[in-house]
């Protein structure tokens, strides 16, 4: 959906050739997330069947100019003002990897956080590394945008080392209260013939 | 240097690997940190083999009761080891005078800490020119230098400030250029972001980066990633133990190497 209303922002300020619609989403989010031209003009083509956009008149070469329709400027005040549900989020596969790391016999859990945490935090210095590169307080508002989108990463890298660190910690408190003061009960049928034969 | 680039091949390939690892600022060999004796021993740390070159960044991670702080404070000569080798700047610690000692701590090692331990009868300026004052430097040059470190950290105007006239970035940053001035190359720093907002905590990370990037050797401690993320190379501490680090900074010379 992001594509879809991304598009439909940039048409809110006013019109513009597909090519062009690439070229903003891009540079507003600094490349983070690559559209292919196909992409664009497949979106397009939805949002001119549903009447979120139309068709304007085309360039010499054929290509046309597209415009957002009322009902697209309503469609895109809605998409401002909705939150984001988690639910429309893929699934996380760390979490899954972690739940079963947790349930799988013979699988070292702090060695699957260590090496996550590790992976983590150096994509967290790579995302560092385009800030300390970037002006601090840009100009241009394409420029201001990508830092925003590049803050949003860093936040989520930040947020899931956190989120490591808490399930080492949780980890390693179940194994304390945990440890059983017996050995595991394996040896006891052996003992049984022993004692029947009493 | 240009010679190396253009023929990275077998003949060049040992002085390649010399120019790859400068010179150690800080070198940490096998050091262990026991407290206490018979059933209230606890290793504070076991055999860790660290090293911080000139120029380098490395931050160190780990739950608390890891052995971050005690990490910290062997590599600055505040605490002796129960074994290993510590060197810094060519200096043997275990082989020093208490005098050799306090003499390097003050020469070669700056200290940050969470509180900002800036002495608040003293304005900015004398508080940086303090050390430099302490290692029988002159007032008015100790005060020359003070006014430079003050300027490389940004905050040149409030020299003949006092720290209770600061806010806690400004005295956070007074306390930083403390722990620089006089050309000191290796940088320790305990959660230097502590209490501060996150704007100004990334303002002492982009000074700490800085002063890496102008050659100094910089080794801290913090909990926080976003910081921890500054550094050239991040080393994780658990039970007093190194289990981990992210790989070093790639230099031109590592790239020829690895192609």
């Amino acid at each position: 959906m992001s594509i879809r209303h991304g598009l439909l922002a940039l048409l809110s300020q006013g019109p513009r050739y597909g090519y062009q619609l690439r070229a903003d989403f891009e540079s507003s989010t600094g490349a983070t997330w690559p559209l292919n031209i196909g992409q664009v003009y497949s979106t397009l083509s939805r949002l001119e069947r549903d009447e979120m956009v139309t068709r304007v008149g085309a360039d010499e070469e054929g290509r046309f100019v597209y415009r957002i329709t009322p009902a697209g400027e309503a469609d895109v005040r809605a998409w401002f003002a909705t939150p984001v549900a988690r639910a429309d989020r893929p699934r996380d596969e760390l979490a899954i990897k972690l739940a079963m790391a947790v349930t799988t016999p013979g699988v070292d859990v702090r060695e699957v956080v260590q090496t996550q945490r590790t992976a983590t935090l150096r994509g967290l210095q790579d995302l560092t590394r385009l800030k300390a590169d970037a002006p601090r307080a840009p100009g241009d508002p394409a420029e201001r945008a990508w830092l925003l989108v590049l803050e949003s990463m860093i936040f989520q890298a930040e947020a899931e080392v956190r989120w490591l660190d808490h399930c080492e910690a949780f980890v390693v408190r179940e194994q304390t209260s945990a440890t059983p003061p017996a050995p595991a009960p394996a040896p006891a049928p052996a003992e049984q013939p022993k004692e029947s034969r009493r | 240097m240009s010679g190396t680039a253009r023929g990275g091949t077998a003949p060049h390939a040992p002085r390649a690997a010399q120019e790859a690892s400068p010179k150690s600022v800080l070198a940490m060999t096998g050091v262990s940190r026991d407290h206490g004796t018979g059933a209230g021993l606890v290793h504070a740390l076991r055999e860790v083999s660290l090293s911080v070159a000139a120029g380098e960044f490395v931050a160190v991670m780990g739950p608390s009761g890891s052995g971050k702080s005690t990490l910290l404070t062997l590599a600055g000569g505040l605490d002796t080891p129960t074994a290993g080798r510590i060197v810094v700047e060519d200096a043997d610690l275990g082989t020093l005078s208490r005098a050799g000692l306090a003499g390097l701590r003050r020469r070669h090692i700056g200290y940050v800490f969470q509180d900002l331990n800036l002495v608040p009868g003293l304005t900015a300026a004398e508080n940086v020119m303090l050390p430099r004052e302490l290692d029988g430097v002159r007032a008015r040059q100790a005060r020359r230098e003070a006014v430079m470190a003050l300027r490389e950290v940004g905050v040149a105007e409030l020299a003949d400030r006092f720290p209770e006239d600061m806010s806690g970035g400004q005295q956070q940053r007074v306390a930083i250029a403390r722990a620089l001035v006089g050309d000191r190359r290796l940088v320790l720093a305990d959660e230097p972001t502590g209490a501060l907002d996150s704007r100004t905590g990334e303002d002492v990370m982009r000074i700490l980066r800085a002063r890496c990037d102008a050659g100094a050797a910089c080794l801290m401690v913090t909990h926080e990633s976003r910081h921890a993320a500054w550094a050239d190379r991040v080393v994780f501490l658990r039970d007093g133990r190194l289990v981990d680090a992210t790989a070093p900074r790639p230099t031109p010379e590592s790239l020829l190497e690895r192609s």
